[in-house]
């Protein structure tokens, strides 16, 4: 009984992580090409799920309206990388980080603004229910949808993978990533290249946006999976795909555990301790950053990053 | 350089040879290893006081290496430093850069690391900070004590910026400054601190031939003033030869010379070192 | 022609030392001041104290402890609000809990709290540094706010969470009306600001910007890393701590952990971005600038409402606000990276020349 619980919970929180990756590989993806960190990419999930939603509900085809916002995704991340990213070109890292604090804060009301500011639903067909067979033979509850998101995010994973190995631009955009000068010297156009990784980031926010908000809804608190995503990059570091899934996993499972199991087991000790009512309750707000903490302490560029050496 | 000018440097030469004392760094065996490259073996010297010591070498003989560890950024796997303090040696295996710095070791360094975003007046007055003993709370409150020392440093510092003639830039934003001249904002930070060591890493490095003039003549200048035992790493074997009292040659990490500037020179297996022969 | 510099020489260190050294410049801040403490209360009504300059004044202790963080010893921090929860939160209970405890010591006293708090969160500078860790204060962020809503003490188990600051009394003097909280905090405020100018440029400030531009090598001129880091998040954190304290007490009165949420830690980061990142004038102007922004553009859209008989509604307005904002930012990283300071500079080295071109 107990231990179908915890599997159920654990195979949840594995789930809630694969959610996570997709989110963060947006990330990583763009600070992979630019070096840019773009705190943005939580605002740019957002304004692709109200956009598409917002279209769907005005009796846009379904296809059509992806389409449509898949267009307006690349747009949108070609003129954040023109408008905002080109003119900060030789900044300081911290400077460009603050400017994509700035992107997403225009980002976020001019979603509103357009398409207003109440939360939508968002159907993709797949419901979220139980596994009919999984709860029948094994006793153990995951949420069907949470499966597809996770096949979702697999296909995601590997067609950019295939992407990137297989075509020239893909080959260009590893090169640009592992360095500048020596994809100029080779003739790699650096602009148009940074453009379409915006462009390819701003499709991945479309699918997290899509996921997302069909699970939790459509609504302004989805800025916040931006901030989820950052443990998750912690703990994969920064420049990995496979690592922002295995960061995913981790980030979401222990986070599921220590929500159910935590305030279970804490509560009481804890009351009695401090003399006074003491809830655990949403501990999930703080507990991924605290492990994400804790992990870069001991290794302080994640698990899959390279180790910085500092030269004088 | 002028007839005159060597003149100049040879009388200097004798002059100071009656100064330099005893050794007052004695490096014993030491062996350095990042992973599998060895960037020093078994390197033995030592440094008298009041000495100028230069270290040269053929690129990547290690002397960059050399120095870092001599001031505690490098730890080597084997063999000791010892630092004479007045007639007692003390011994270091893991020295780190903070203690280095407590003992009276300064440097400068090859990419120049200054601080950018301050003045020169601000980057010198750093290299007092070990000297400055008031609190956080007493200097937010400039309370007498902490005006005091203030002001002390200050007129301390003003005479290192005098010495080396950058009054006229003490204001200015560090990151503004030429090349040359940062260089010279950056012995001076070195020298704010009193070191009874100074190490210097290529200092003349990017330098057009009167800008290695004007530094050469600081460098003997702080030598013959200060007395301070200087070891430097350069590539211009004028300079070397000129300013230096002795020299220690690196190659691939190994000592393969050691002596005046005259006998190093003579060195046939330095000389096969620079010209790339094969050994 | 009236801002010149002729014929002021110095000729000790003290006087090349002052924070004013150009004769016109004390002249117009010790004018600034007077008009600060005397002029103001003479023309201001009710709602610019409470709405207006009250705010301005805790933001800018707010935004200064931050840039001495940020600006100047180089960490990033995004938990600047939560700082401000600590101390407004103990200062609460200090003085709930210690009957007669003065309220400048239950002011001086949360500001402590919420410097060992700023020490414990601020441990992983140590071995991190940029944007990881600015997620290490996003964990503080976070954690600070769910243990002030979950930890019943902090709020005297009021089943909201919320608390009500008292009454202020100093050696038997109330302060109560909006003019009265508006001196106080005048008051405190100028002294911090005071402390923290003479902090900067001393030694402690110059460890902080070596830290800040190059750490390796700070560390290899003797600064100490780890002592230097902790104290700047521990007076930076002083400093938010009483700004929270002032925030309870002289201007909402009443307050909830949520009200120092991620997005108050961001407003004041964005202050001192405006402003000017590492000076202490520009904590001011960037606090100046954020407040006044929404007042300015309600006033202006109400304009254009009436003006154009349009309705525009309140939701509308926060977004133009918000994108406004947004916009700001990047323009100013753009266009003036070191802020409406470095703007401010060069106004008045265009003043030094006035009337003349150049």
């Amino acid at each position: 009984m107990a231990l179908s619980f915890f599997i159920e919970v654990l195979l949840g929180g594995l789930l809630a992580g694969v959610m996570y990756a997709l989110v963060a590989i947006g990330f990583v993806l763009i600070y992979k090409a630019s070096g840019v960190f773009n705190f943005a990419q939580g605002a740019m999930v957002f304004f692709a799920a109200l956009t598409f939603v917002s279209l769907v509900e005005r009796g846009v085809n379904f296809w059509l309206a992806l389409v449509i916002t898949l267009a307006v995704m690349v747009v949108l991340g070609v003129a954040t990388e023109k408008v905002v990213l080109r003119p900060l070109v030789n900044q300081p890292p911290i400077t460009l980080f603050m400017a994509t604090i700035g992107l997403t804060f225009v980002l976020e009301g001019l979603s509103q603004l357009v398409w207003g500011s109440q939360p939508h639903g968002l159907e993709l067909g797949i419901q979220d229910v139980p596994m009919e067979w999984l709860s029948q033979s094994a006793n153990i509850n995951i949420s069907q949808f949470d499966v597809f998101a996770a096949l979702v995010a697999g296909i995601l994973v590997a067609a950019l993978a295939l992407f990137f190995q297989y075509t020239r631009i893909g080959r260009a955009l590893r090169a640009v990533a592992d360095d500048h000068q020596a994809a100029l010297a080779v003739g790699i156009p650096l602009k148009n290249i940074w453009a379409i990784v915006w462009a390819v980031a701003g499709f991945v926010a479309l699918v997290a946006g899509l996921m997302w908000g069909a699970r939790n809804g459509v609504q302004y608190a989805l800025t916040f999976i931006a901030l989820k995503a950052l443990p998750v990059l912690i703990l994969g570091g920064f420049e990995s795909i496979p690592g922002a899934i295995v960061g995913g996993l981790i980030v979401g499972a222990s986070e599921k555990l220590a929500e159910v199991y935590l305030p279970q087991y804490l509560n009481a000790p804890l009351t009695q301790f401090f003399g006074g009512a003491v809830n655990l309750q949403g501990i999930e707000s703080w507990f991924a950053y605290v492990v994400a903490l804790l992990f870069l302490l001991v290794r302080p560029q994640g698990l899959f990053g390279e180790k910085i050496i500092d030269r004088v | 350089m002028r007839e005159s000018d060597m003149t100049t440097e040879r009388l200097h030469h004798a002059t100071r040879a009656q100064r330099i004392g005893e050794p007052v760094l004695s490096v014993e065996g030491v062996s350095l290893a990042f992973g599998g490259v060895k960037a020093l073996t078994e390197v033995s010297f030592d440094v008298r006081e009041h000495e100028i010591r230069a270290i040269i070498g053929p690129n990547g003989a290690g002397k960059s290496s050399m120095l870092n560890v001599l001031n505690g950024v490098y730890h080597p796997q084997e063999g000791t430093i010892r630092l004479r303090d007045g007639t007692d040696w003390r011994e270091f295996h893991d020295m780190d850069s903070h203690e280095a710095a407590a003992m009276g070791i300064a440097r400068t360094f090859q990419n120049i690391a200054l601080f950018k975003g301050m003045t020169v007046l601000d980057n010198v007055m750093t290299g007092r900070n070990l000297k400055m003993r008031c609190s956080f709370l007493e200097q937010a409150l400039w309370l007498g004590r902490a005006r005091r020392e203030e002001l002390a440093h200050r007129r301390a510092v003003e005479e290192v910026i005098d010495f080396l003639e950058i009054q006229h830039v003490r204001k200015t934003p560090v990151g503004r400054l030429p090349y040359g001249l940062q260089k010279r904002v950056e012995l001076a930070r070195a020298l704010a601190a009193e070191p009874r060591l100074l190490l210097l890493d290529e200092p003349m490095a990017g330098m057009n031939l009167e800008e290695k003039q004007d530094m050469c003549r600081f460098i003997l200048d702080v030598n013959d003033h200060y007395g301070t035992t200087i070891v430097l790493i350069e590539h211009d074997m004028g300079v070397v030869m000129d300013i230096s009292d002795r020299v220690v040659v690196l190659d691939y990490g190994r000592k393969i010379g050691d002596g005046t500037p005259g006998e190093v020179r003579a060195n046939q297996a330095v000389i096969d070192a620079y010209l790339g022969v094969a050994h | 022609m009236l801002y010149r510099e002729a014929g002021q020489f110095k000729s000790t260190y003290a006087e090349d030392q002052q924070i004013f050294p150009i004769r016109q410049d004390r002249i117009g801040v010790l004018l600034f001041i007077a008009f600060a403490f005397v002029g103001v209360p003479l023309v201001a009504n009710q709602y610019w104290f409470a709405a207006i300059l009250t705010p301005f004044l805790i933001f800018s202790l707010a935004a200064l402890g931050l840039n001495i963080l940020t600006g100047y010893a180089g960490q990033l921090s995004l938990g600047t609000a939560a700082f401000m929860a600590v101390g407004a939160f103990m200062a609460y209970n200090f003085e709930l809990r210690i009957p007669g405890m003065p309220i400048l010591v239950s002011f001086a006293l949360a500001g402590l709290c919420a410097a060992l708090v700023g020490i414990v969160f601020g441990l992983p500078s140590l071995r991190i540094k940029g944007f990881y860790l600015a997620v290490a204060t996003l964990a503080c962020q976070f954690f600070v706010l769910w243990a002030l809503q979950r930890f019943g003490w902090f709020s005297n188990y009021s089943s909201s969470g919320v608390i009500t600051a008292g009454t202020i009394e100093i050696f038997g003097y109330r302060f109560e009306t909006a003019a009265q909280k508006y001196l106080l905090t005048l008051a405190i405020v100028s002294v911090m600001a005071l402390a923290a100018k003479n902090l900067m440029r001393s030694e402690t400030g110059r460890a902080f910007m070596a830290v800040r531009d190059m750490d390796v090598a700070a560390e290899v001129i003797g600064i100490p890393m780890m002592k230097t880091k902790l104290l700047a998040f521990a007076i930076s954190s002083f400093y938010c701590g009483v700004a929270g304290a002032l925030y309870a007490f002289c201007y909402l009165g009443t307050v909830e952990p949520e009200a120092f949420n991620l997005d108050l830690s961001f407003r004041i980061l964005f202050m001192i971005i405006i402003g000017g990142v590492g000076t202490i004038l520009g904590s001011f102007l960037g606090a100046a600038f954020i407040t006044l922004l929404p007042i300015f553009l309600n006033v202006l859209f109400g304009g254009i409402s009436s003006f154009f008989q349009v309705e525009i509604s309140h939701a509308w307005l926060s977004n133009i606000e918000l994108i406004i904002f947004g916009g700001l930012i990047v323009f100013f990283l753009i266009v003036e990276p070191h802020g409406l300071a470095r703007l401010w500079q060069i106004g008045k080295e265009k003043l030094r020349l006035w009337p003349f071109p150049h």
